[in-house]
Parts: C-alpha cells; sequence; structure tokens
C-alpha cells in the first residue's frame, strides 16, 4: 500500500506572527520556518504503518517556494521514501491546494492519503476534506486512531461529543489530530541519508489546474488588545472582585 | 439571494450553535433556510421552526443522516444547493467535516469560521492561531462559509414557521458508522456554559481535575483543559480548549494551572473577564487576565470553593 503525505511549510509554532505595519499580511520576513505541526504528526502515521509492513511506499509531498524543500528533506529524514515538490511562487488558497494534490494523487495512486487536519497559518482545515471531494474518497477527519483493514481503513475521530468511529472504503483520505501519535526526531544519519533520497520537482502551472484567486485578502489586523489586568492578592480579594467590579459571579 | 444554513444537532436536540449560526446568516441580508438532516427528527423540527428569521425548515429523514457522516450530508446539502446564494454551518467538528467538502463539489472557496460579517461577500476571520484577523472577500457566486459561533449572539424566537421534507441519496457509499464513545457529563456544554473553569499541565493528574469540581457546581460551569493537559493524558480531548481544540467565550474564564501557550489563548481570550491562578509570575496567562492570582493551586481551590 503506497502512503501519500502533503505537508506544509509554515511559520514555527513558538513564533508569534506579527501584523505587518501596511496591514496587508502578516510578516514572515525572517521568521523562523517549520513544518506544520500536524503534517508532523501524518508523516509519522505513514512511517509506523510502513514499519508495520501495511504500507509499502510513503511518498511526501508539497506546494510551495524553493524554500519548501527544506520540509520535504525533513519529511525524507523521517523516513519518507520520496519527495515531491510542487514548485510555485503564488500563495494559493486550500482549494487550489486541493486541486494540485489531486492530479498527485491520480499520478500515484496512493491507497491512503494522510495530511494534518489544519495548518496553523491560515487556520482553514479545509484541504483534506477538498481532496476527499475531488477525488471522490471517504474522509476520516480530526483522526486520533488509524486501522486499516483489507479494503477499509477504521478512524477514529476527536469529534466535539468525544471520540466517533468510521470505517472507509480504501483508497481513502485521513487527517489527523494532535492525539493520534507523538512523532519522532530525525537522527543525524538519516538526515544525511536524506539528502540521496528522490526529491522531483514539478511546476504548479504545468499541471492544468486554474489557480485563479478565490478570495481576495482585504486586509490583516491586529486583535483588539485586552486591557491590562491586575494580580490580586488572595482568593478573598479575587471573590470581592468577581462579585463587585466584574459582576460576573 | 437565499442563505442555508445547516443545523447543529446531537442527540434528538438542536446545538446552541444552530442559534448563533443564524444569527450570522441574518446578517448576510438574505432570507434564511434552516436544514436538518438526522434521523427522527420531529421532536427538533418544532424547536427549528421557531428560531427567529428562520422562513422555511428542511428536514431530511434517513438513517444515512442520522452520525452527520460527511460523505453523505455533504452529497445532500449539495443537492440544495441550486436555490442558495449562501451555505453556512457552525465550525463544529460536524461543519469542519462536511462543509469543505460541499465547497469542493461545488468547485467554490470556502471561508472559515467568520467571527463577523462586514457584507454579503465579506467576513472576517482569524488566522494564525488569532495574532492576527484577517477580512476577506470571496469572489466566488455562491458563498461557502463556517462560522464560529461564539462570535454571535444566540437568536430570538418566533412563531413556527413551514416545515418541509426533503430527501438526499442517502448513503454515498463511501463511509459507515461504526461506535461513538461520547463522554457523559452533567455539566453545561463547553461552547455554551456562562462559565468555564479550566485545568492545565500544573493540575499534575487527571484525579486532581475533582478539585474544580466543586468550585464548577457552585458557579454552574463547564470544566475544560489546555492542550498540555489532554496530551499528558489526564482529561479526554473534548475537553480542550484552545486553537485546535473548542473556542470559548464565557462571561468568566477561569484558567487553573494553565502558562498560556498562543494556541491556548486562541480558544479563550474573547471571554469577558479571564482570571488566571499560576504559581509562576511570569506565566503569559497572566497577561491576557484581568485579574490575576500567583499563587499554589492546590491551596487556593479549596479556598476558592469555600469562599463562594
Amino acid at each position: 500500500m503506497k502512503v501519500l503525505v502533503p505537508i506544509k511549510r509554515v511559520i514555527d509554532y513558538n513564533v508569534k506572527a506579527r501584523v505587518k505595519a501596511d496591514k496587508t499580511d502578516v510578516d514572515l520576513a525572517n521568521v523562523k520556518m517549520a513544518m506544520n505541526p500536524f503534517c508532523e504528526i501524518a508523516i509519522e502515521e505513514a512511517i509506523r504503518l510502513k514499519e508495520a509492513g501495511t504500507a509499502t511506499e510513503v511518498v511526501a509531498v508539497t506546494i510551495g517556494n524553493k524554500s519548501s524543500q527544506e520540509q520535504l528533506r525533513t519529511a525524507l529524514a523521517l523516513g519518507a521514501d520520496k519527495a515531491i515538490h510542487i514548485e510555485t511562487e503564488e500563495k494559493l488558497e486550500s482549494l487550489h491546494v486541493a486541486k494540485l494534490l489531486s492530479k498527485i494523487v491520480e499520478q500515484e495512486s496512493p491507497e491512503l492519503v494522510i495530511l494534518g487536519k489544519q495548518s496553523i497559518d491560515s487556520d482553514n482545515n479545509q484541504t483534506g476534506q477538498m481532496l476527499a471531494a475531488l477525488t471522490g474518497r471517504g474522509q476520516g477527519t480530526f483522526a486520533s486512531k488509524v486501522d486499516v483493514q483489507a479494503g477499509t481503513v477504521n478512524v477514529t475521530r476527536e469529534v466535539d461529543g468525544g471520540l466517533q468511529t468510521v470505517a472507509l472504503k480504501l483508497p481513502a483520505i485521513v487527517t489527523t489530530d494532535l492525539r493520534l501519535n507523538e512523532p519522532r526526531y530525525a537522527s543525524l544519519p538519516n538526515i544525511m541519508k536524506a539528502k540521496r533520497k528522490p526529491l522531483d520537482v514539478i511546476a504548479a502551472d504545468s499541471l492544468g489546474v486554474d489557480l485563479a484567486p478565490r478570495v481576495q485578502l482585504v486586509e490583516v489586523n491586529e486583535p483588539e488588545k485586552r486591557s491590562g489586568g491586575i494580580i490580586v492578592e488572595d482568593v478573598a480579594t479575587l471573590v470581592e472582585k468577581l462579585k463587585t467590579e466584574a459582576k460576573v459571579i | 439571494m437565499k442563505t442555508l444554513v445547516i443545523a447543529e444537532h446531537d442527540k434528538g436536540v438542536l446545538k446552541p450553535e444552530t442559534n448563533k449560526t443564524i444569527t450570522a446568516a441574518v446578517k448576510l441580508g438574505f432570507d434564511v433556510d434552516l436544514l436538518l438532516a438526522g434521523e427522527n427528527l420531529s421532536a427538533m423540527s418544532e424547536q427549528a421552526a421557531s428560531i427567529a428569521s428562520v422562513s422555511n425548515v428542511l428536514i431530511a429523514d434517513d438513517a444515512a443522516y442520522a452520525n452527520q457522516l460527511a460523505e453523505n450530508l455533504a452529497d445532500l446539502v449539495l443537492s440544495l444547493a441550486d436555490n442558495y446564494s449562501h451555505i453556512v454551518a457552525s465550525a463544529t467538528t460536524t461543519g469542519k467535516n462536511f462543509m469543505p467538502r460541499v465547497a469542493a463539489l461545488l468547485d467554490v472557496a470556502q471561508i472559515s469560521e467568520i467571527i463577523d460579517v462586514i457584507d454579503a461577500d465579506t467576513f472576517k476571520r482569524p488566522i494564525y492561531a488569532g495574532n492576527a484577523i484577517a477580512t476577506v472577500k470571496s469572489l466566488d457566486s455562491k458563498k461557502v462559509i463556517t462560522v464560529r459561533a461564539s462570535s454571535f449572539d444566540i437568536a430570538q424566537e418566533q412563531a413556527p414557521v413551514a416545515v418541509t421534507s426533503v430527501t438526499g441519496k442517502g448513503s454515498v457509499g463511501l463511509s459507515e458508522f461504526v461506535s461513538e464513545e461520547q463522554t457523559e457529563s452533567e455539566r453545561p456544554e463547553l461552547t455554551a456554559a456562562p462559565v468555564v473553569i479550566s485545568g492545565g499541565r500544573g493540575m499534575q493528574n487527571g484525579e486532581n481535575f475533582a478539585l474544580l469540581n466543586g468550585i464548577a457546581d457552585k458557579l454552574g460551569a463547564a470544566i475544560g483543559a489546555s492542550r498540555a493537559a489532554v496530551d499528558a493524558g489526564f482529561v479526554p480531548n473534548d475537553m480542550q480548549v484552545g486553537q485546535t481544540g473548542k473556542i470559548v467565550a464565557p462571561d468568566l474564564y477561569i484558567a487553573v494551572g494553565i502558562s498560556g501557550a498562543i494556541q491556548h489563548l486562541a480558544g479563550m481570550k474573547d471571554s469577558k473577564v479571564i482570571v488566571a491562578i499560576n504559581k509562576d509570575p511570569d506565566a503569559p496567562i497572566f497577561q491576557v487576565a484581568d485579574y490575576g492570582l500567583v499563587a499554589d493551586l492546590f491551596d487556593v481551590l479549596p479556598e476558592l470553593e469555600s469562599a463562594l
């Protein structure tokens, strides 16, 4: 079974995003970038499937400019067998990404595609579901457990009321939630080995997908700041303040 | 121009997210129809028909929709989409699951988790864990939108309107429901409670979360948790408040033993009043707290419970 893992280069999760002075976007100049945390979980899950003998090949794919090859090399160092870089300088939307990925799905015919449930930059939570729609496959989103059987995959999903398990016909699409696994770190020998693994580059505009924007970013603003609070001395003062000042209890 | 809202419900009860999403939908400026898809819906249909500003309630009663499977639900919504310019649902785990599927099948973008409606095409939504607010304009002729319910008020009631049955294809044969594990709780739901008290890594283990019970009882509060507490296995995933968990905006939020990581703040910083209890005076949670108490939570919690 072949597993395809789309990944994304995003702002490092420890870095606080700042809005540009001209309010056109978030300022990413000289900001530390990393693999989206949910994508790391997706790579880890695919590698575990390979280690368990369920998967035979793990292919990582990303869409972005040249720098995003760094994250592909990380995926290769973690254990992916090969990588595909769909190169573009454009800032793409989830629908474009899903359409480009559907072309790679056509080309690679993976039985399972595992993606992060959302990227921590745009926070859209759309790509996996859209890819499932475009490829006519079932979707197991927000997975906390993935159990591959003959012809089906059982996915336990983190939902608002608890957990829900669904059975999907293979081929299928899975998106990862936080509790699916704990990703490993790449070892130095594996980082060296990753440099020799195959990485194909495809130009995004060669895939025949209309990449015209569907959403216009009008403006980006700082969120409203909370006015500074106070430190109270003890529980009695706290309760008093909540009763008389804040009037919330 | 007309708007279709897909109702959020669970175990025969219409969720408050539905009413709040109606409020957002009304702001678009068009008539609003409400779609109720599931099984055995008659009890809920009158409740749905009584939400102010709803013009028609559409009922799709079929076992295939009982568990809100994305593949079946998206197909149903797609079959109704011709009649609507805007398709709207709440950004719950259900809405987040099926709505992007609807958008892709319609070949339009989805505008995720809006917190404000500027006009019928333009919306505000948080990005980067709420560290920036983007104003976005949809260029598609049909809009597919999910709504952060905590940013909108509950809609008023009205005299019940007409209820019409609709039928979809039912199961599209891609997925089946296997089982569910619902967390049983007598407490109000996190996303609807007026008061939320959450514990973090500082709680040290799952048993210590019992220290929050007495306070929650007295305040009628829901109990939440930080991602650190959920990852450590102290409490189940459905208690997580944060960027990738539940987004809450209660009147009072009490953070206990929570340091205040960016992704946690993203889930609670719109609360009206925030209280932080943490023994580390430098914890970032104090930067968003209205009232901070620098103390050991194991001393403070029993004291707080008896003071209430």
